[in-house]
């Protein structure tokens, strides 16, 4: 049974079609990139597949179960975490607070435990507090977790973004161009990033990116999306050589 | 297991040696008839805004909610309170939790549909609650239509206040700091990242707003019982908005500041009392002065703490060790 099934999927916005009839499955511990030209529906798909928006029709199955139709909450509880093409962070917050915020879903005590301070209090605090740190010390921000997280440079907010997605504890994870804004050094140790990650969490990883140096050393698999359409999909080297994908990256004249 | 003797003195002991100290003083000071009855009426009038600034700011400040029907909340719990005491015959006790209650789950009831609106779509849904609760008393015939009701025994005394003062300030500050009050802080900053990072935001609004809402109407029934009498113009949107200012002032996000801007503004509205003419002109200018001078609030959104003090001594210190050192 693959991971991630997503069939016949269609999402129109008034009249513009931004999805168009999308097949995409996904199999345990797969690194799979999802391509296309600005437009090309890759956020929206996305979006679909963390609940941000309901699909016109088509089915999204995770464990074979229906996500669709299902809260963005709910379906991070279910174990799919995503990052934001535009950095999303809790900026005022701490880069403690940012990951903690993260364990929420699995906090052990309630609104009234809370305020009246019981022990299960302290104990489920303590365990968030313990929990965060790891992740952070993993992510290698362990020396900022008192920094206000809107501070961090560039390269260290995308980061972080990606270990309070890790700290969900999900099974897939789905990055929406991570390297964006990234020079080619710090794409590199992305890429290093993204693998280790992988390993180290036994996890599944859609992404979306531009930089095809990333997408095509990372990525095992690809699909390419052009007009709300997949155009293509396969290995790599495959994609690079398909005229439909250069032509859709390129313009027909190039082809 | 020094230093922790030590932070648990310093975090549970000093406070509230504090707090218990300043009940005493005050209490002597009112028995001891030191205090007239018209600072008494200021002392009051703080207090119920404390309630009042510190509960609005877990919706606006905490939560992120622009909501300005706040006076709503409180007419409710003011009114809850006296119809118990004055017409059922109740005891007080049972005002003030009745009032406490009913105010909350009003919150709920306005909280569920107009938490969907964001920014000034929700302000305009709140605001519109407000008057909505003020012309619905002024048409009940029972609560006394536009008399309001009069002669509401005067059973909020200072231990009342104090106590429920201390009691909404660390209710509300122990939900702030907890993973239900990061929650909320985590939908002010990026209410689609907090939903997708495993937060049911809706749940979490409509929770902060109905606290918010049941503190607002524990304090209108502390206010009913003080004052003798209420009237639905009491509770007008200019109360609301006289709350939502100390909010803001007091800087948004922050408990301390909030209860340091009810405190100074209760006391400025007072001393200005005697200018009639020119007392809003006075008003909005000092409001306007603390907003060019300090747009992020007194406080901004830090709290002032025994540890923050702390920090301070020791910032002095290590300035203390490097000029010795440049010397």
């Amino acid at each position: 049974m693959p991971l991630l099934e997503i069939k016949s999927l269609n999402k129109t916005f008034g009249g513009l079609a931004a999805l168009m009839d999308l097949n995409l499955t996904l199999d345990k511990g797969e690194l799979v990139g999802l391509i296309g030209p600005n437009g090309a529906g890759k956020t929206t798909a996305f979006n679909l597949i963390t609940g941000v928006y309901q699909p016109d029709s088509g089915n999204i199955d995770f464990h074979g179960e229906k996500i669709q139709g299902k809260k963005p909450y709910a379906i991070c509880k279910r174990g799919i975490a995503r990052t934001f093409q535009n950095i999303r962070l809790f900026n005022e917050l701490t880069v403690l607070e940012n990951v903690e915020v993260a364990f929420h879903k699995d906090v052990g005590y309630g609104v009234l435990s809370a305020i009246f301070r019981t022990p299960s209090f302290f104990k489920g605090e303590a365990s968030i507090k313990e929990q965060a740190t790891e992740i952070l010390d993993i992510f290698g921000l362990k020396m900022k977790v008192d920094e206000r997280s809107g501070s961090l440079p560039y390269g260290e907010q995308r980061r972080l973004e990606i270990a309070r997605a890790m700290a969900t504890k999900p099974q897939l994870l789905i990055l929406d161009e991570p390297a964006a804004g990234m020079n080619p050094l710090e794409t590199a140790e992305l890429m290093k990033l993204i693998r280790w990650i992988r390993e180290r969490f036994n996890l599944t990883i859609l992404l979306i990116e531009h930089d095809m140096s990333l997408v095509m050393g990372v990525c095992e698999r690809i699909y390419v999306l052009d007009f709300g359409r997949v155009i293509a999909q396969g290995l790599p080297e495959k994609i690079r050589s398909d005229p439909k994908v250069i032509e859709a990256y390129l313009g027909e004249e190039a082809g | 297991m020094e230093s922790f003797k030590n932070s648990r003195i310093k975090n549970i002991i000093l406070p509230v040696v504090g707090v218990a100290a300043l009940y005493m003083i005050v209490q002597f000071l009112i028995s001891s008839e030191l205090l007239n009855p018209y600072y008494q009426i200021i002392l009051f009038l703080i207090g119920i805004n404390i309630i009042l600034a510190v509960s609005l700011n877990l919706i606006n400040g905490i939560t992120g909610q622009f909501s300005i029907g706040h006076a709503g909340f409180m007419s409710v719990g003011a009114y809850m309170g006296a119809v118990c005491t004055v017409k059922l015959g109740y005891p007080f006790v049972v005002a003030i939790i009745a009032a406490f209650l009913v105010a909350g789950i009003m919150g709920l009831f306005i909280g569920v549909p107009t938490l969907r609106l964001r920014g000034d779509y929700l302000a305009i849904a709140t605001l519109g609650f407000g008057e909505i609760v003020r012309v619905v008393l002024l048409n009940i015939d029972y609560v006394g239509g536009a008399a309001g009701i009069i002669g509401i025994p005067q059973l909020t005394n200072w231990a009342w206040l104090f106590g429920s003062v201390v009691i909404t300030i660390v209710v509300i500050q122990n939900f702030i700091r907890s993973s239900h009050g990061r929650a909320c802080i985590a939908i002010r900053e990026d209410e689609l990242a907090a939903e997708l990072m495993g937060v049911n935001t809706t749940l979490y609004k409509v929770l902060a707003f109905s606290i918010g809402a049941a503190f607002a109407g524990l304090a209108g029934a502390l206010y009913a019982h003080y004052f003798f009498l209420i009237q639905p113009t009491n509770f007008n949107f200019l109360k609301s908005f006289d709350i939502l200012v100390m909010v803001v002032l007091g800087g948004m996000g922050s408990t301390s500041g909030c209860v340091l801007a009810a405190i100074f503004l209760t006391i400025i509205s007072a001393l200005l009392q005697s200018f009639t003419e020119v007392r809003m002109i006075l008003y909005a200018l000092v409001l306007i002065i603390v907003m060019i001078r300090r747009p992020q609030g007194l406080m901004g959104n830090k709290e002032l703490s025994l540890n923050l003090l702390g920090k301070f001594r020791r910032r002095d210190k290590h300035a203390a060790v490097r000029d010795k050192v440049t010397e």
